[in-house]
């Protein structure tokens, strides 16, 4: 693959000055391709834990215990109270001093990395709204059509994972896909506690080969195509689950 | 289709918007505009101990802002530092948010194509390590681990493709060395000057330099690049040159508690101008 955008990048950069490195030297390039794949990972494993949050945290706001939805609200006001950069800090500098760890004679491998506490803080941070998010779409629920499922006998879970659940998901899917969108360009935060992705590994290149206009470029088109990819994913997403006839 | 064309307009507008700063001409007004302002803004590092550092009560002291001060001093206009970091200096400097860098900043080819670094040289620094006691006797130990290093430092890409270390890289020196203090790397690489001075202050007490620098480099002064064949590069040449000869240096060196450094030495004997004709 380089080998063969080589010898045009290298003209390019004699030529006209426009020094796209990791299209022509091997080390950025490694370094490139690896960002990418680490965002990737990254998004990926975020979103993943703040759907899990989210469906958890809202299920747990209809509980009948009191003590349980004072959790979740406190877990609410907590972390989308607080910016995303002084989380992630807190976690990797302040809970990642006391959590277990490795010695390997002169450094600690660490039970959770930088790349474990990334996906924690952000995925935690894009939680807090995805329980918001979620509990707006059971809300808009009709109480009949829970009514009806409790007079056929569903017990309260069961009325949340076979009916409410479900119709919420469709109600609240496209306040849905702007926190996911919103939670993948939060992940390039996570270069501030050193994780390879590719805001990261951008700047490690135009700082060693001083061509910020040309990275900033690279990762501006980066982002642009992959969030447009995953936007494009999600409205396929709601046009496969759209009811016939349902909040259309 | 229709979103695949306003992507690649997207692209082509940004392409465009960032191209368009590219071309630049010679121009000469930078040292004219510092005395109309009345203002000399010098870009320094703002955590680097002795060279560039917060005093308890917070203004910006220490050998980089005492050489801003001469150069202030001789335009006779004030000194305002603005602190940089090293991974955004040479930015600062071509959009003119600040007029001069003293930086700690090390004199590379491929920094000259972008600012305007000055001869002579004012100090000079390589890379080395801080570690534990005893847990590195030589640069190959650190292959194949975690080693701390500050985003935007040359060193870093030293440590992994000369000794095949994986550098993880942080913005600042602080929490580099922080991680360091935590054990979440083995070393930290870094300037030896600025190590020997942490290691000297008494905080690392059970920390050691174990390695030789590999190579030492020159730090220059960097003006603007369009600026530097004129006017203001001329007088910052200028102005470097006296700092060695007048031993401006080597009394900084003194002042700040600095390790006297040879190379200093050397080049203060260089830069004197044998003008013992005048006595003949």
């Amino acid at each position: 693959m380089l080998d063969l955008i080589a010898p045009f990048f290298e003209r390019l950069y004699d030529t006209t000055g426009l020094n796209f490195s990791p299209f022509y030297n091997s080390y950025d390039w490694g370094r490139l391709v690896e960002g990418m794949w680490v965002s990737v990972k990254l998004i990926t494993a975020i979103i993943a834990v703040s759907l899990v949050i989210g469906v958890i945290g809202a299920g747990a706001q209809t509980s009948r215990l009191r003590i349980i939805r004072w959790m979740v609200s406190a877990y609410i006001e907590i972390f989308r109270n607080t910016p995303p950069i002084v989380q992630l800090l807190f976690f990797y500098f302040g809970l990642g001093a006391i959590t277990p760890q490795v010695d390997m004679g002169g450094w600690y491998e660490p039970a959770i990395g930088s790349f474990g506490w990334a996906v924690i803080a952000i995925g935690i941070f894009g939680g807090s709204y995805n329980v918001e998010i979620f509990r707006s779409g059971i809300e808009a629920v009709p109480a009949s059509t829970k009514e009806a499922a409790e007079s056929l006998g569903f017990s309260g879970f069961k009325i949340f994972v076979y009916v409410t659940f479900p119709l919420a998901l469709r109600i609240c899917l496209p306040a849905l896909t702007n926190n996911i969108v919103s939670l993948a360009k939060t992940s390039s935060l996570a270069y501030v506690i050193a994780v390879p992705e590719i805001t990261y590994s951008l700047s490690g290149i135009w700082s060693d080969s001083v061509n910020v206009p040309e990275m900033m470029l690279l990762l501006f088109g980066y982002y642009i195509v992959l969030i447009a990819i995953i936007a494009r994913i999600m409205t396929m997403i709601e046009r496969k689950i759209a009811l016939p006839g349902y909040g259309q | 289709m229709i979103t695949l064309k306003t992507l690649l307009g997207t692209i082509a507008i940004t392409a465009l918007t960032a191209t368009a700063s590219f071309a630049q001409d010679v121009v000469n007004d930078r040292f004219k505009e510092v005395l109309e302002r009345g203002v000399l803004r010098v870009g320094v590092q703002g955590a680097f101990k002795p060279w560039a550092f917060r005093a308890p009560e917070g203004t910006i002291q220490g050998i980089e802002v005492d050489l801003a001060q001469t150069v202030a001093d001789r335009m006779g206009v004030t000194l305002e530092t603005v602190v940089i970091s090293s991974a955004n200096r040479m930015e600062f400097l071509q959009q003119g948010k600040v007029d001069l860098l003293i930086g700690a900043m090390s004199d590379r080819p491929d920094r000259r194509k972008v600012v305007g670094i000055i001869e002579p040289a004012y100090w000079t620094s390589g890379p080395t390590l801080m570690a534990k006691e005893g847990v590195i006797s030589s640069w190959d130990d650190i292959k194949g681990k975690p080693v701390c290093g500050k985003q935007g430092v040359f060193y870093n890409k030293i440590a992994e493709v000369e000794f095949g270390a994986n550098v993880v890289a942080f913005g600042g020196n602080t929490e580099a060395k922080e991680a360091l203090r935590s054990g979440k790397c083995l070393a930290w690489v870094y300037d030896d000057t600025s190590i020997a001075a942490d290691i000297a202050s008494g905080e690392w007490d059970g920390y050691e330099m174990p390695v030789d620098t590999v190579f030492s480099n020159p730090w220059g002064v960097a003006v603007p690049l369009e600026e530097k064949d004129g006017i203001w590069g001329a007088f910052m040449s200028g102005m470097a040159y006296n700092w060695h000869k007048d031993g401006t240096l080597i009394e900084l060196e003194k002042k700040w508690g600095v390790k006297a450094s040879p190379w200093l030495a050397a080049l203060h004997e260089q830069l004197q101008y044998d003008n013992s004709y005048l006595d003949n």
